[in-house]
């Protein structure tokens, strides 16, 4: 059975509706990024799924509880946008705290803190950390005892290119352990790589619910080919392509994917006037924006 | 029970590092101290021991400042952890909302033994020092000790509420004032206008002793000052202090950090995240 199942769900303020009708489910071990421009309703989804703020229709269903019940909380993390601390406490305390507040032992502190790279500053106060040290300690906490649901709000934000991909190793980890993983990102090339199942939402509306290779099927966007021509033949290229000429010495091609090969056949027809080839398949920002486009009414 | 003294240890940590606290705890041992100076002088007069006169002195310091740090230390409880955001990963922690305002009150009672024993310590400890025959004044200063620590809480229990009702700090801490100055300042005031006004009618025979004994800090006032005569005749307010059974004036003091806990629950319960 699913981690998480969210069937319908949607969440009204006032006229905004930030969730319509959203329905996907999350099984062990899977790692689900959720991406949408900004106020496209992820912040909402996640703090629904915590129970944190009521919804007003569809159902969702967490661990096999409601969202929010003492049952679900034991077992989902959860990392808020913007995570905030006392800023007396020390990055210690506060961990200590926190999982005195999860029945571990406080003892454990020391080793989560070392896990994000705090082991240094854990006896300072975390009035003094920086951005992405507030963003460690979060992290910390929400790696507590064994959760098996993690929803993770931005989690990368303020985060040094190393830490990421520390993080992500993490993650992989607890995903290979059968913990399901729920993050929003704004930074499409590394949850191009790390997560298995890509959910967008504009507007409110889930508009992609698929791994980023179907995605990539089902958008169909163009792919682009470079084709670069030997001294002087460029022109003689350009021509028996039929593409336009760009920099001297390089023909540009935009094709549509089921193309591929008849493109390539003719390219290297070609043979002696090329002196290189390079096709490049839609990038993840144009398959994002190409489904964030799409609204329903 | 761990998550509630999980919150205390972490509340207590903090209340320790924060400057209200510290002013709160310098108020109580300076005021503590300039009333047994002051009071030294009607001493020989009444005839009753320094530490009794002290003990009635500080009684009616306590009805002010007892409450005025307790609504200081509470006031921020919720609405601050509100404002910076903490709360809402707080909220997703497997504990109950009741266990949170638990670990805040014990940790704030904790605070709040802290100031006072200081406070009334310093007081206690020079009377002692100055006036051998003192020793007669030690009950009705133990009762002083856990009757404020009991006002405390009723004023740490409200300030909860106001914490949660308001949400902002800032709307907190203006409405944690409004509430001192009704409960402390203008209800004796209304009262005593009142009073007057009847002129010793089914008011002042009947309705005015309840209104009295209703308020948590007159209620403390009456109990500390009926429960001994010394004091009481230190203090200059014997017959009145007798018009009240002291045990309602108990009950009242008791009942009021329950009620006032009862209504931080209650509305602690409908806020979303
Ligand atoms: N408490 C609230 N009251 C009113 N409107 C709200 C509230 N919370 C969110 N919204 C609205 O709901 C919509 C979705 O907001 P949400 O925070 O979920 O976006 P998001 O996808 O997380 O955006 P971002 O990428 O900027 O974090 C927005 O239009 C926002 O203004
Ligand atoms: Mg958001």
């Amino acid at each position: 059975m699913p981690n998480l199942i969210l069937s319908r769900l949607t969440k009204t303020f006032g006229v905004t509706r930030a969730l319509r009708d959203v329905s996907f489910t999350v099984a062990p071990g899977e790692r689900i990024a959720l991406l949408g421009h900004n106020g496209a309703g992820k912040s909402t989804l996640m703090k629904i799924v915590l129970g944190l703020i009521p919804f007003d229709g569809g159902m969702a269903t967490v661990l096999g509880a409601a969202p929010g019940d003492r049952a679900a909380r034991r077992q989902v993390a959860y990392l808020p946008e913007n995570v905030a601390f006392h800023p007396a406490l020390t990055g210690l305390e506060q961990i200590r705290t926190y999982l005195r507040l999860r029945g571990e032992a406080a003892r454990d502190a020391m080793g989560l803190l070392d896990r994000v790279g705090l082991a240094d500053a854990a006896t300072r106060r975390i009035g003094t950390y920086s951005k992405g040290m507030r963003q460690r300690v979060g992290l910390a906490q929400a790696l507590i005892g064994k959760p098996r649901l993690l929803v993770l709000d931005e989690p990368t934000s303020g985060l040094d290119p190393v830490s990421r991909r520390d993080f992500y190793a993490t993650l992989d980890g607890l995903a290979a352990d059968g913990a399901s993983i729920l993050l929003s990102s704004h930074a499409l090339t590394e949850v191009e790589a790390r997560t298995d199942r890509i959910v967008i939402l504009s507007q409110g509306a889930m508009v992609a619910n698929a791994s980023l290779a179907q995605l990539r099927q089902q958008a169909a966007l163009p792919i682009q080919m470079q084709v670069r021509a030997r001294d002087g033949a460029a022109d003689m290229v350009a021509e028996s392509l039929g593409g336009a000429r760009f920099n001297g010495a390089t023909v540009n091609l935009n094709f549509a994917p089921d193309q591929k090969l008849a493109r390539l056949t003719q390219v290297t027809a070609l043979g002696a006037l090329i002196e290189d080839v390079e096709v490049i398949p839609p990038s993840l920002e144009d398959i994002y924006s190409h489904f964030s486009k799409q609204v329903r009414p | 029970m761990n998550a509630i003294l999980a919150i205390s240890a972490a509340e207590f940590r903090i209340a320790l590092r924060n400057r209200w606290v510290a002013i709160a705890v310098a108020m109580m041992a300076l005021f503590s101290l300039v009333l047994t100076g002051a009071g030294s002088a009607p001493t020989g007069i009444l005839g009753a021991d320094r530490l009794s006169v002290t003990v009635a002195s500080l009684t009616s310091l306590a009805v002010y400042l007892v409450p005025l740090v307790a609504l200081l230390m509470s006031f921020d409880a919720i609405a601050g952890e509100v404002e910076r955001g903490t709360l809402p990963l707080m909220l997703t922690y497997p504990l109950g909302r009741v266990e949170i305002l638990l670990g805040n009150f014990i940790a704030h009672m904790l605070t709040l033994t802290l100031a006072v024993a200081i406070g009334y310590g310093l007081a206690a400890g020079v009377a002692i020092w100055a006036d051998p025959r003192a020793s007669a004044g030690v009950p009705a200063m133990v009762r002083l000790f856990w009757t404020s620590l009991i006002l405390g809480a009723a004023f740490v229990a409200i300030g909860y509420a106001i914490s949660v009702i308001a949400r902002r700090p800032g709307a907190a801490a203006g409405l944690a004032i409004a509430i001192w100055l009704v409960l402390i300042v203008l209800y004796d005031l209304g009262l005593l206008a009142a009073v007057v006004t009847d002129d010793g009618g089914r008011f002042t025979t009947e309705i005015f002793p309840w209104l009295l004994v209703g308020n948590p800090a007159d209620a403390f006032r009456l109990y500390n000052l009926s429960a001994s005569d010394a004091t009481a005749a230190a203090a200059g307010v014997g017959a009145a202090a007798h018009a009240i059974p002291p045990a309602y004036a108990l009950a009242s003091i008791l009942l009021w950090p329950l009620l006032g806990l009862g209504l931080a629950v209650l509305a602690f319960r409908k806020v979303t995240s």
